[in-house]
């Protein structure tokens, strides 16, 4: 039995987080290069407005700040740690963490009951949309389970969990910590590598090309074709360069 | 000096027949496809009205285009902060009601249906759930009911209009309107352009049309709120905007465009002009009563030795060059200052200009007075008791000011209000039509014909150019179309070494949602 759930510990928490990086890059790069007409938000607003407000926006302000949560405790985990040092500030942490991913979860509520009762929405919802509704709202329950029965996560998360994904990394896997974890982390682990196998696939990908450089780049583009100093010019050379516009 | 040449178009209202034989063209070509079928990229609106999608004209609803604060301008419902701001739900979308719910008819129950003691009837079903509904709306659906209440009386262009104006023209509204085709008006300043974040629409620089990259779009929805003619369209089926594209295959091969090509009226012009792109921010930024006339600086003589050698600098194509001067849109618009643009106070720089309608041709109506009726021309008519439907040509030239239409509207349509413009512009085509008079019928004196041409700023020569590029002119006086450059446009596309010996070019994606 043990040897079963070792294996079990083997496959989700080394072999699924390999997979799912692998599914994720190869994925998204093919998906990028060859399927762009069909790479979009696939936003619905146009169809129906009001009731969206209330499911997309708690939504992806929720997410924005727990997924920036999860980063941090990633990349900085010391900073983290250091800033958990006083109670209050780890309260405050975590109480703000909380009250996003309630945000999340009451968002996904009205993104779902949206996407059943709508009938022009239904009609533009299709399994893909269902899959990664279920799958986040398992996200989002089981982290807000984990977040009130097994505090404190910010704390832990940064000297348990961030160890774990850098051996991942390393190449060097060792899940020894996290394998001693209880279920519903466990879960709640595997349920992200799942979002990460399926963002490629999904409207998901808009998150990949989330439109930073609009802040920087000219309002008005214009776009030539030739060069355009130079195209009458006999001196110039015939170059062999692909249009900018397709 | 930054010289880039540009498809113009202009449309004279005054021979538009509202026969929507434009759309229609548009229609079967280019949005005949699921989650386009609602998209319009040229209706045809009669006026005064609301118009499709309704009311697009007030931008306190739809907050479109570009307004100035201290000097300069910033969109006014998208741009770099609010877009990204609203991204995860823009406040100021329009949704599919807005325009309409599109439909079809079950026609197949016409002839499927049991024998029954009454006819059985298609019902319409909408195109987007498949359910049937009841229609409330469509593209056309104020088409020549001016006259109503509903759609009249909520034009937003009557605004500043005083109440007696307002209710002379309720009064005419029974008997005349017009109608305004819109298509988009590839604008030198873009209001789409500057507020797609990721970037996927562009003006193209060789002939100023501008696109949407289907490849690029991401659904962000900005373009639509920020465009303020509402020509940019939320395809809710593939998630991706469209727009009017100006028929550029058929561009690129010599053909006009489909609307104008079929346009019953020929009321369409087409043609090159050539501006100035270093003045774009500068002109768009200008007060509003002077947009019009910065608008037209920028339009530069195609004849002047030094616009060629900068032309020519730029890449400039000699074809293209000659186009420009044998253009249709370069006269009306600048030679002889007969068409305006649509709504310039959004600042877009449009370059679509309309001829405003004279309308009636040759009429006028006022409260009866007394004893009038007797010095009235045999052909006067009287309209109901009160009204006097005045059609002699005696004081044609002073009715320009009591005409059906008072000029403040058509001046909140075409010149930002100011009525000085418009009225310039009615000057002049009365003067032609005053001098086509004494041409076709000569019952007008020597000297009354040459005053009033005189009047308006022009002479005979000019009054018969216009006559004749207005009303006799062939097809291919109405567009000047450049030479393609088709093994350039084909690049536009493709780099040909590559796809020699291949079926064509383009990419072939089947559309749908995700994949
Ligand atoms: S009319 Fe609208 S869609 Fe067309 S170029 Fe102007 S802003 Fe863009
Ligand atoms: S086809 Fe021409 S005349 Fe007919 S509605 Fe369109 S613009 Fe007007």
């Amino acid at each position: 039995m043990d040897s079963f759930f070792t294996a079990l510990d083997n496959f989700f928490l080394i072999g699924l987080p390999y997979l799912a990086l692998t599914v994720f890059l190869v994925g998204s790069i093919w998906r990028y290069r060859s399927t762009k007409f069909k790479y979009s938000s696939l936003s619905s607003q146009f169809l129906e407005g009001k009731q969206l407000f209330w499911g997309s926006v708690p939504f992806h302000m929720g997410m924005l700040v727990v997924f920036l949560g999860h980063l941090s405790a990633l990349l900085i985990p010391r900073g983290v740690l250091l800033w958990n040092s006083h109670p209050l500030r780890l309260i405050a942490l975590e109480v703000t963490g909380f009250i996003f991913g309630l945000a999340i979860l009451i968002g996904l509520g009205n993104l779902i009951y949206r996407r059943l009762t709508n009938p022009r929405i239904k009609v533009v919802t299709n399994n893909m949309d269902w899959i990664i509704l279920s799958l986040l709202t398992l996200q989002v329950i089981t982290g807000l389970w984990v977040a009130y029965n097994f505090r404190w996560g910010s704390s832990w998360f940064a000297s348990v969990l961030t160890p774990y994904v850098y051996s991942i990394f390393k190449l060097q896997p060792d899940i020894s910590a996290v394998s001693a974890l209880p279920w519903v982390i466990k879960l709640h682990i595997v349920g992200a590598y799942t979002v990460v196998v399926l963002i490629p696939f999904s409207r998901l990908v808009h998150f990949l090309v989330v439109p930073i450089n609009y802040i920087w780049r000219p309002y008005q583009q214009v776009m030539w074709n030739w060069d355009r100093k130079s195209v009458r010019s006999t001196s110039t050379a015939w170059s062999i360069k692909r249009p900018k516009n397709n | 000096m930054d010289i880039r040449s540009q498809i113009s178009m202009v449309f004279h209202l005054d021979k538009c027949i509202g026969c929507h034989t434009c759309s229609i063209a548009c229609k079967n070509i280019w949005t005949d496809r699921k989650g386009a079928e609602y998209m319009w990229w040229n209706n045809v609106e009669t006026k005064p009205g609301t118009g499709y999608p309704t009311k697009w004209e007030d931008q306190s609803i739809y907050k479109g285009g570009w307004e100035k604060s201290n000097g300069t301008i910033s969109l006014r419902g998208a741009g770099k902060k609010k877009g990204l701001l609203n991204i995860f739900h823009n406040p100021n979308l329009p949704v599919i009601d807005d325009y309409y719910e599109p439909f079809t008819y079950k026609y197949l129950d016409l002839i499927e249906s049991p024998a029954m003691d009454d006819q059985p009837t298609a019902r319409p079903v909408s195109l987007i759930t498949g359910k049937p509904i009841d229609i409330k709306m469509g593209p056309n659906w104020d088409d020549d009911l001016s006259g109503t209440p509903d759609y009249a009386r909520k034009d937003p262009n009557l605004a500043n209009l005083s109440p007696a104006e307002q209710e002379a023209m309720f009064q005419l509204e029974r008997m005349a309107f017009y109608y305004l085709p819109r298509i988009c008006n590839h604008c030198l300043n873009p209001a789409c352009v500057a507020s797609c974040p990721s970037g996927a629409i562009y003006k193209r620089g060789e002939d100023g049309v501008v696109l949407i990259n289907q490849k690029v779009c991401r659904a962000w929805r900005m373009c639509v709120t920020a465009c303020p003619y509402k020509k940019s369209y939320y395809n809710w089926h593939t998630g991706k905007s469209e727009k009017c594209i100006l028929c550029y295959p058929r561009l690129e091969s010599g053909h006009a465009p489909a609307c104008m090509h079929s346009c019953v009226g020929r009321i369409r012009y087409l043609g090159v002009m050539l501006y100035d792109a270093d003045q774009i921010e500068k002109m768009a930024s200008a007060d509003e009563k002077d947009l019009v006339d910065a608008q037209l600086s920028m339009i530069l003589d195609p004849f002047d030795p030094e616009v060629i050698k900068a032309a020519k600098a730029n890449g400039i194509a000699d074809s293209t060059i000659k186009a420009a001067q044998y253009s249709p849109t370069y006269k009306f618009v600048k030679k002889w200052g007969l068409a305006l643009p649509l709504h310039p106070e959004f600042r877009t720089l449009p370059m679509l200009f309309y001829v405003p309608p004279m309308l009636p041709v040759m009429a006028t109506l006022g409260q009866k007075r007394k004893g009038q009726t007797e010095k009235m021309d045999p052909m006067a008519k009287s309209w109901n008791d009160d009204w006097l439907y005045d059609t002699t040509t005696e004081d044609l030239f002073g009715t320009i000011d009591e005409a059906r239409f008072p000029l403040q509207y058509m001046a909140n349509l075409f010149s930002a209000g100011d009525t000085e413009k418009v009225k310039k512009v009615m000057k002049k085509q009365m003067a032609v039509r005053v001098h086509r008079r004494d041409v076709t019928v000569g019952d007008l004196s020597k000297d009354k014909v040459s005053s009033i041409l005189k009047g308006a700023g022009i002479d005979a020569e000019m009054a018969n150019d216009i006559y004749n590029l207005t009303s006799l002119a062939k097809f291919d006086e109405r567009f000047v179309i450049p030479a393609a450059h088709r093994e350039q446009a084909i690049e536009l596309m493709d780099f040909t070494g590559d796809t020699k010996g291949s079926t064509g070019f383009g990419f072939k994606e089947t559309p749908g949602r995700g994949i």
